[in-house]
């Protein structure tokens, strides 16, 4: 009896996908642990976190994907009211708008976006599966679009591209041909003058920053020579755990959030390193096997867009913190402190452990 | 029918996992590449950033040596350090410095002066990364200060020594004071190659002893090498070397003679110089009106600064050193001794004195109207016979007096261990030479021989040469350099490294001529010019008087003391030494537009004597001896 409730319960679970999430949430508190100074607290909060996502995935996966595609328009138009009602009456903190005073609690509608985009997308594409044609891109590009850019008035460039990748992906596994890509490319390079021009001045003078950090040391290159004197004096087997010097003696900004991960290089270095890169190419390799031999339409394109999602968070985050991309604010997956990212990522590995679950349900 | 749509099923299967493959590749290479910057910044670049991080925490914060003190002859400490509170801003870490004193000043009290002493500081210190808005805080403005930390970033309570001179205006020319570095000791410290020992130090000595010893009195700078955190804060210690204290100096100085003769002084301007003859050592240096050294030591106020630079007293002059005077009729026993030992004169030739000189259409007058009758050489020092000079200087000629001048040390630094000694002028016809430019004032003129031999003139010479000359009349010769320190003691390790006479040249004269000399400089103050001033003293002395000009009286003119301007009356000058036979001081004593030497001089110098040989204290200030001699 107690074995069968304890089966309803581990069923929907992926093994291999918990394992490796399992793995990363594990060097994550270890890492927030040194981050915040051996602060316990904080670690427990993080654990508090842990488990809410957890829970939020396990309940998720019971829910197998005809349902979700069912809430893929009524979530997307939530979540596009809610950032319209930002833009309208969202508080304003750190200069940019984006919360929403909700009476008992704040939310970020934008992260709401992260995962209704492709839920929406893969729902339009599988509408239109049979009479799939250039038009159909056409108005998944404006689906795309006015989030998008509504998030990136904010101004909230990170997520603004996070949500935007995320489309992007399921158009481009939708099938959208080689040659527009190509286009499309060529003309996004073409265009990067105005892109410039649009921009805000904190926004460019990150960018600016990345190409030349040493031209404002304690304003915003500050973050970037610090991330990158501690991945750069971690070395191969790094300081030790606990051990970090750029960290304890608060060099780092941002330890516990965004920053993280020049933590986790100063502390444990390039072998380290490999490590972490083995676990998300291993959770990423996963889950594109599970896209793809994800039994719909709907199913695969949600499920490679979540996935390579993942990946792009892992990768500007990395990629941001040893200096090679700008300073946004993504979080690294499963690492950073934060339950609203936690949330949303344990979302999308829900939804793929369904996907995964319901691989045979159609084909019989 | 159903197979083609299978079959387009499948179809779209493989173009979907296809763009999954590509996908995955894309990932795949992107986490390469990342990989790639990673081992770069992590084994490549180690070393580099290894560097920097360490440079990040690690912090070498000096440690600023204990200044060494000064003490006296007789171990009273003359230079000190104590500790105290100072309040600090940092002008780089402060954005509106006004504002940030005007709201220090509602917590703790800040002065206009401070205001003022600070914008100057931070104007003369450009680069300073830490300046005393308030200084000497006491204990209640340190908690209040603590209390509101908080609201002043950039602002701190820092414990310093400071440097104290317990006895002010006491010796102040001779100790001179330590001063904020400025700019230009910045200079000095990087052309000499001490920029290292001066990190953390704030001050450097401006003048007088503590100029001339920095390099003892300074110390060596220890360091220490803190681990700190991104906000600058030390977190722990992790390797410290040790600051080794500056050195102690003990001076020749006898703190108690210079206060009795500071005493003497009283607010007359003037200058004394005492020297142990048998060592050179000076026993007092003192230069009149003085100032207060720790007024400096903080960087003095604008205030003070204008009363002291702007006084026509002059305080900062060190007259001792700087000063530069005609000798007068102190000049005469040295003329004296010039002509014995040329040969030009007996002790016995006597000449027969009218009271004038009548020298190329020129009459040089003699003090005493009618004359001093019959004067042999005794007679010419006792009675201060100006007629007896004019021959004399006439017949050696300015060359001869100019050579020997020389020998005792005339005109010459005496290469004392202070600053800023200036050479005094010994006239020839060489120096004339160099002096004029057009060729008629270049000529010497034997009527200017005549005005030198009586110490007027040319002549013109510190207090510190008389000194030294009576010094050597007093040593049969031998000429000491003339020290203020004694010994340089290690503070760790109490050694003392004692700075030994040196003794610059040996004239050699002849025995007979200097006891003659002797016993005629002993006359002065038995029976002539320093009679009344010497009565009763308990030791046997030499002296001599003098009265030196300050403005060239007109041919004929008899100089009258009530009616000449008070800054443009004669200086008083008296020379001496005792006890007569073994030499323990000997002194110059110059009182500017006093009169006569034997009223406002001679006093001082009895004093002087009396202090150091009898170990007597004047009550207070001497008054003029009115009915004092007016031979001079």
């Amino acid at each position: 009896m107690i074995e069968r409730a304890l089966r309803r319960i581990i069923n929907p679970i992926d093994p291999t996908l918990m394992w490796l999430a399992l793995a990363l949430l594990g060097l994550g508190l270890l890492t927030l642990y040194s981050a915040t100074n051996e602060n316990p607290s904080r670690v427990f909060a993080q654990f508090g976190n842990i488990c809410v996502a957890v829970l939020l995935m396990w309940i998720i996966s019971q829910i197998p994907p005809q349902t979700l595609m069912r809430f893929a328009p009524p979530v997307y138009i939530l979540g596009l009211l809610l950032l319209i009602a930002v833009a309208l009456f969202g508080d304003v903190r750190n200069g940019a708008r984006r919360w929403l005073n909700m009476g008992l609690t704040s939310i970020q509608p934008s992260e709401i976006m992260k995962i209704a985009m492709p839920l929406m997308l893969a729902w339009y594409f599988q509408k239109r599966e049979a009479v799939l044609g250039l038009a159909d891109y056409a108005v998944a590009a404006v689906l795309l679009a006015v989030p998008t850019a509504l998030i990136a008035r904010q101004p909230d460039l990170g997520t603004a591209v996070l949500v935007a990748a995320a489309g992007c992906y399921v158009i481009y596994l939708a099938g959208l041909s080689w040659k527009i890509i190509a286009g499309i490319i060529i003309a996004g390079l073409a265009s990067l003058p105005l892109v410039w021009s649009v921009l805000h001045d904190y926004q460019r003078k990150r960018i600016l920053t990345l190409i030349d950090p040493s031209g404002d040391p304690l304003g915003s290159g500050y973050h970037i020579i610090q991330s990158t004197i501690a991945v750069g004096s971690g070395g191969i087997t790094g300081k030790g755990w606990l051990n970090g010097t750029q960290t304890h003696l608060e060099f780092i900004p941002e330890r516990a959030t965004d920053f993280i991960f020049a933590v986790f290089s100063e502390e444990f270095g390039l072998i380290g390193n490999l490590l972490l890169t083995m676990l998300y190419l291993s959770l990423i390799a996963r889950g594109l096997m599970i896209a793809a031999n994800a039994p719909t339409f709907f199913a695969r394109l949600l499920a490679g867009s979540i996935v390579l999602s993942f990946f792009t968070y892992a990768f500007v985050n990395m990629g941001m913190v040893s200096g090679i991309l700008p300073v946004v604010g993504v979080p690294l997956p499963m690492v950073s402190y934060g339950g609203t990212a936690l949330v949303t990522l344990f979302l999308g590995i829900g939804i793929l452990m369904s996907i995964h679950r319901n691989r045979k349900l159609v084909q019989t | 029918m159903r197979t083609a749509e299978l079959r387009n099923t499948e179809r779209e299967l493989y173009h979907f996992q296809t763009r999954i493959g590509v996908a995955g590749t894309l990932v795949f290479a992107a986490f390469f590449a990342l990989l790639m910057r990673i081992a770069y910044l992590q084994v490549v670049q180690y070393e580099y950033y290894h560097t920097k991080a360490e440079g990040n925490r690690i912090s070498v914060v000096p440690i600023t040596p204990n200044r060494g003190n000064i003490i006296d002859r007789n171990g009273t400490v003359l230079a000190r350090n104590y500790s105290a509170y100072t309040l600090e801003i940092s002008p780089a870490k402060v954005g509106d410095v006004e504002a940030t004193i005007d709201e220090l000043a509602t917590v703790i009290d800040i002065r206009a002066s401070d205001r003022t002493r600070f914008r100057r500081q931070a104007f003369e210190e450009k680069g300073a990364d830490s300046l005393p808005i308030r200084t000497r805080l006491n204990d209640e403005e340190v908690a209040r200060f603590a209390a509101n930390r908080y609201r002043f970033p950039g602002v701190d309570i820092k414990a310093r020594l400071f440097r104290q001179y317990p006895y002010g205006e006491s010796a102040s020319h001779v100790l001179g004071y330590i001063g904020r570095i400025s700019d230009r000791d910045l200079e000095r410290i990087e052309a000499d190659q001490l920029s290292a020992n001066y990190k953390g130090t704030d001050h450097i000595g401006k003048t007088g002893i503590e100029q001339a010893y920095e390099r003892e009195l300074h110390g060596t700078t220890g360091s220490e090498q803190v681990e700190v955190d991104a906000a600058g804060r030390g977190v722990r210690s992790l390797a410290r070397a040790a600051p080794t204290s500056g050195n102690n100096l003990a001076l020749t100085l006898d703190l108690g003679l210079q206060q009795a003769v500071e005493q003497a002084f009283g607010d007359r301007r003037g200058a004394l110089v005492a020297i142990e003859p048998s060592t050179g050592g000076v026993l007092a240096l003192v230069s009149r009106p003085g100032y207060d050294p720790n007024l400096f030591v903080d960087g003095i106020d604008p205030t003070s600064w204008d009363a002291l630079n702007t006084s026509a007293d002059r305080p900062l002059n060190n007259r001792a050193l700087t000063g530069v005077y005609p000798p007068g009729s102190t000049f005469k026993p040295f003329m004296a001794l010039a002509a014995l030992e040329s040969g030009k004169r007996t002790p016995q030739h006597a000449i027969s004195d009218p009271g004038y000189f009548d020298f190329g259409g020129r009459r040089f007058r003699d003090d005493k109207v009618g004359g001093h009758g019959m004067v042999d050489m005794y007679k010419s020092i006792v009675v201060s016979c100006d007629t007896y000079y004019y021959m004399l200087g006439n017949d050696l000629g300015i060359d001869t007096i100019s050579a020997f001048m020389r020998r005792v040390g005339f005109g010459s630094r005496s290469g004392i261990d202070l600053e800023g000694e200036s050479p005094g002028i010994l006239p020839s016809t060489e120096w004339k030479m160099k002096r004029f430019r057009k060729p008629e004032q270049q000529k010497w003129y034997a009527g200017e021989t005549i005005s030198v031999s009586i110490g007027q003139g040319y002549n013109a010479y510190t207090p510190l040469q008389l000194a030294q000359a009576m010094a050597t009349l007093a040593n049969d010769g031998v000429v000491y350099r003339p020290r203020l320190v004694r010994y340089i003691q290690n503070v760790n390790t109490g050694e003392r490294r004692f700075i030994e006479p040196e003794v610059v040249s040996a004239v050699p004269f002849k025995r007979e001529n200097i006891e003659f000399i002797k016993r005629a400089l002993a006359g002065v103050n038995i029976e002539g010019t320093g009679a009344r001033a010497f009565a009763g003293a308990g030791y046997t002395s030499a002296g001599k008087t003098g009265t030196a000009q300050v403005i060239a009286l007109k041919a004929n003119e008899k100089y009258v003391e009530s009616r000449v301007a008070e800054r443009h009356r004669d200086h008083a000058l008296f020379i001496a030494f005792a006890p007569l036979d073994s030499p323990k001081i000997a002194l110059a004593v110059l009182v500017e537009n006093s009169g006569f030497g034997a009223r406002a001089a001679a006093p001082i110098a009895r004093i002087a004597l009396d202090y150091y040989l009898l170990g007597k204290r004047p009550k207070k200030a001497v008054e003029d001896d009115e009915k004092g001699a007016t031979g001079d």
